[in-house]
C-alpha cells in the first residue's frame, strides 16, 4: 500500500514536470488581499485572477498558457520579501506583479533586482522608480502627480491659501509630504496643517482650526479609507462654505456612499477614467478597454471597479503587451519591452515607457472630477 | 557516555542547521530557514523571560524594532558601520528594559502584560509617527552588512539566501549556548525557583527584584538582536516589526513549542514560521488554522509541542 501511494505520489508529480515544462508562462504575484490593506489588495486579486482565466480561454500568448501563483502577503514587507523569493527560486516565474503597498514593494523589488526578474509594483510611492531601477516598473501614478493635478485646479479658480489635514496613515503621510514639497510651484501657500489618525471618529476639532485660520480658501485631504469620508460628513456639519479636495485615495464609489451623497455634494479630486466609463466620449482611447474591464470586473465579482483594481489591471497588461511583442518569455526579453510600451492604452492612464521613465504616465492620466448629486462628473 | 542536556540540545540544533540544506529543493528554502532562526532568537529571550523567571511581555517587539531601526538610522546618521549598529541597537534596548523594567516588573500577571504591552505599542507608534526620522508607515531602507562580499573576496561565494541562513544559524547556536549556560547557572537556577515561587525565593534570600530585571534585559537584547538581523537581511524595514502582532507572535511560538525549554521554543519559531508558507494555498483560512492549532496544544499538549513529544517518546513515567 505504501509503495503504491509513492509510485502514485511520484507519476503525479513527474506528469506535473511534464505540463509545467510544455508551453507556459509563470507569472507571480504578491498582493495585500487581508490585513490592513485589503482595500488593495482584494480588487487587485481578484481582477488578476479573472484576467488570466480570460487570456488562457483566448489562447494564451502567442499560443502558451499563462500559469499565474497568487500570494497572499497580508501587507507584511517581510512576508512580501519571503514570497518574493518563493516566486522567483520555488516557482520560477518569469514576471512579478504586486506589491499593494509601498513597503512591500520595496521588499520585493530588492529581490526582484537581485535575480534580474521584471517586477510590476502597484504601490504610489515615488521611491519605487526614483531613481530608476532596471527591473523594475508600477502602475499608479504618484503622489507627487495627485497633487499636482489639485494644485493646478486650485490655480484655475483662483485659490493661494489652503489648509490641509491628512490622515497619518502611510498614504496620507506620503501625500501630505509630497503636496507640501511641491505647492510653492504653484504660488500656494499651506496656512493650516492638521493630521488625524485612520481611526478616529471625528475631526471636527481640526476642521475648526482649519475654519478658524484666516485666508483658507479651500481644504485639501489626503487620505484613503473611512477618514476622508468622516472628514467629508463633519465638514458640512460644520458648515464650512469653503472647496474641498479629496485625494485618488478615495476615488470609488465607496466613498460617496460612506459620506452619503448629501456631504460629498462639489467635493474635487483627481481620478482616473475608470469612475466615469459611461461618460467617456467616443473615441477616447481608453475607452475600449475601461469599458471592457468593468463589465467584466462587475460580471464576475458583483462589486463596482475601482481604481486599484485598475492598477492591477494595467500591470497585467503591460506585461502581457510586453510578452507579446518580445516574442519571448525571458525575463531580459521582457524587461526590454517594458521599458519600450508605448501609447498602451490602460484603465488608469496612457503608459510610454523609456529608459528613464519607468511609470510612463503623465498629468493626463488623472481627470479632475466633481461629485454632483451623487455622481462622478467631469470638470472641464 | 551521557551528554548533558544543554550539550545535546546545542548537538541537535547543529546537525540540523548544517544538515537541512542537503533537502533543500530550491534557494526559498534557505530563507524560511533564515527567517525561522531569526524568530528563534527572540523566541529564545521569551523562554529566559517567561520559560525560567516566569514573567510575560506583550511588547518584546519594541526592542525588535529598536534593533531593527537602528540598523536602519546609525549608519546614515552615525556613520556607524551596520554590525556595530546591531551592538549599539542591542546596548539601547538594554538601557531602555533596564529603565522600563524597574517599575513594570513590580507588576504581576495581566497587570505586567498589559504594561509591556503598552511600552511594545508606544515604540510602534514613534516608528509610524515620526516620518522625517523613520520614513513612517512606509518603512525605510537598510544597508548592505557587507560581509557576505568580504566572504566572496575571500573565496567563499554563498547566494544571498545562503549566506543569511549560515549567519542567523550561527547567532542563534550561540544565543542558544548563553541561554543554556544560564539555565543552569546560579542565576538561572534563582530565576526558576522565583517562578516556581517569588515568596519562597525571597525566604531564601534570592533578590527577587533585580533577577526579573536581569531576565526581562536579557530577553530585551535576544530580541534586539532578532529585530537587526531581520532589517539587515531584508535590506528594508517598516514600523510592523515592532507592531502588536509580531509581539504576540512571539510569545505563541515559544507558548507552542513548549516555553520552558530552549529547543522547543525554536521548535516552536519553526513551526509557526513554516506554518503560513504551507498553508498559502489556504490563505484565506490561515488565521483559523492557526488558532485552532494553537487551541489544541493549549488544551491538549499545555507544556508545549516538543516537551509533551519527547515525553511520548520517552515513556509516560519519567
Amino acid at each position: 500500500m505504501q509503495k503504491t501511494l509513492t509510485t502514485t505520489a511520484l507519476a503525479t508529480l513527474l506528469a506535473l514536470g511534464a505540463t509545467a515544462a510544455s508551453a507556459e508562462i509563470r507569472i507571480g504575484a504578491s498582493v495585500s488581499a487581508t490585513g490592513p490593506a485589503a482595500f488593495l489588495g482584494d480588487p487587485e486579486a481578484k481582477t488578476l485572477e479573472m484576467l488570466v482565466e480570460q487570456i488562457n480561454e483566448n489562447g494564451g500568448i502567442n499560443g502558451e498558457e499563462i500559469a499565474l501563483t497568487l500570494y497572499d502577503d497580508g501587507g507584511d514587507p517581510n512576508k512580501a520579501r519571503t514570497f518574493a523569493t518563493r516566486l522567483i527560486e520555488d516557482d520560477e516565474v518569469v514576471a512579478i506583479i504586486g506589491g499593494s503597498t509601498t513597503g512591500t514593494s520595496m521588499s520585493i523589488l530588492s529581490v526582484a533586482e537581485d535575480n534580474e526578474i521584471p517586477f510590476i509594483s502597484l504601490a504610489g510611492a515615488i521611491e519605487i522608480i526614483d531613481p530608476v531601477k532596471p527591473f523594475t516598473f508600477k502602475t499608479p501614478h504618484t503622489d507627487r502627480m495627485a497633487c499636482q493635478k489639485i494644485f493646478e485646479d486650485m490655480q484655475k479658480r483662483q485659490i493661494t491659501t489652503i489648509g490641509m489635514i491628512s490622515g497619518t496613515d502611510g498614504f496620507g503621510a506620503s501625500m501630505q509630504a509630497q503636496c507640501k514639497d511641491v505647492v510653492g510651484e504653484y504660488g500656494i501657500t499651506v496656512a493650516a496643517d492638521e493630521t488625524y489618525n485612520p481611526t478616529d471618529a471625528d475631526m471636527t476639532t481640526q476642521l475648526t482650526k482649519i475654519r478658524n485660520t484666516e485666508g483658507v480658501q479651500a481644504v485639501l485631504n489626503p487620505g484613503f479609507g473611512q477618514g476622508p469620508s468622516i472628514v467629508t460628513r463633519n465638514y458640512r456639519q460644520l458648515a464650512i462654505d469653503l472647496p474641498l479636495y479629496q485625494s485618488h485615495g478615495v476615488a470609488s464609489d465607496g466613498f460617496i456612499e460612506l459620506a452619503g451623497a448629501e456631504a460629498a455634494e462639489g467635493v474635487r479630486l483627481p481620478g482616473t477614467a475608470l469612475l466615469i466609463a459611461d461618460q467617456l466620449p467616443e473615441g477616447d482611447p481608453q475607452k475600449p478597454v475601461v469599458d471592457a474591464y468593468k463589465t467584466a470586473f462587475e460580471e464576475k465579482t458583483g462589486t463596482s471597479v475601482g481604481t486599484f483594481g485598475g492598477y492591477a489591471h494595467d500591470a497585467f497588461l503591460i506585461l502581457t503587451d510586453a510578452i507579446t511583442r518580445a516574442g519571448s518569455a525571458e525575463p531580459q526579453a521582457i524587461r526590454d519591452a517594458i521599458e519600450t510600451t508605448s501609447g498602451l492604452a490602460g484603465t488608469t492612464g496612457v503608459y510610454t515607457m523609456s529608459a528613464d521613465n519607468h511609470l510612463g504616465l503623465d498629468l493626463s492620466a488623472f481627470r479632475m472630477l466633481e461629485i454632483k448629486g451623487g455622481e462622478w462628473t467631469v470638470v472641464e | 557516555m551521557k551528554l548533558s542536556a544543554k550539550s545535546s540540545t546545542l548537538l541537535v540544533l547543529v546537525v540540523l542547521i548544517l544538515l537541512s540544506p542537503v533537502l533543500f529543493p530550491s534557494g526559498y528554502y534557505y530563507r524560511v530557514g533564515a527567517l525561522i532562526f531569526v524568530n528563534a532568537i527572540a523566541v529564545t529571550g521569551i523562554v529566559i523571560l517567561t520559560g525560567y523567571a516566569g514573567q510575560i511581555s506583550l511588547g518584546h517587539a519594541g526592542f525588535a524594532g529598536i534593533g531593527a531601526y537602528a540598523c536602519a538610522l546609525a549608519p546614515v546618521h552615525l556613520g556607524l558601520h551596520p554590525s556595530l549598529a546591531l551592538v549599539l541597537g542591542a546596548a539601547i534596548s538594554a538601557v531602555l528594559a533596564w529603565l522600563v523594567g524597574r517599575p513594570i516588573l513590580r507588576l504581576k500577571g495581566y497587570y505586567l502584560g498589559v504594561a509591556t504591552l503598552g511600552f511594545g505599542i508606544l515604540i510602534s507608534m514613534i516608528l509610524n509617527n515620526e516620518r522625517q526620522l523613520t520614513g513612517g508607515p512606509d518603512g525605510m531602507e537598510v544597508p548592505d552588512l557587507g560581509l557576505r562580499g568580504l566572504l566572496r573576496d575571500a573565496g567563499l561565494d554563498l547566494t544571498n539566501g545562503q549566506f543569511w541562513y549560515f549567519f542567523c544559524g550561527i547567532v542563534l547556536i550561540a544565543a542558544a549556548w548563553l541561554a543554556l549556560n544560564l539555565f543552569n547557572s546560579p542565576t538561572g537556577r534563582a530565576l526558576r525557583a522565583l517562578h516556581g515561587s517569588e515568596v519562597a525565593a525571597r525566604t531564601v534570600g534570592v533578590d527577587v527584584a533585580r533577577l526579573k530585571l536581569q531576565a526581562f534585559v536579557i530577553s530585551a537584547v535576544y530580541a534586539s538582536v532578532s529585530g537587526s538581523l531581520l532589517a539587515l537581511q531584508n535590506k528594508f524595514i517598516t514600523p510592523d516589526v515592532a507592531g502588536f502582532m509580531h509581539s504576540i507572535e512571539m510569545v505563541t511560538m515559544a507558548v507552542l513549542g513548549g516555553v520552558g525549554s530552549v529547543l522547543g521554543a525554536i521548535f516552536g519559531a519553526a513551526v509557526l514560521t513554516l506554518l503560513p508558507q504551507v498553508l498559502t494555498v489556504f490563505a484565506e483560512y490561515e488565521q483559523l488554522v492557526l488558532g485552532l492549532v494553537m487551541m489544541l496544544v493549549m488544551i491538549f499538549l499545555p507544556q508545549g509541542l516538543l516537551p509533551s513529544i519527547l515525553r511520548k517518546v520517552r515513556g509516560k513515567d519519567e
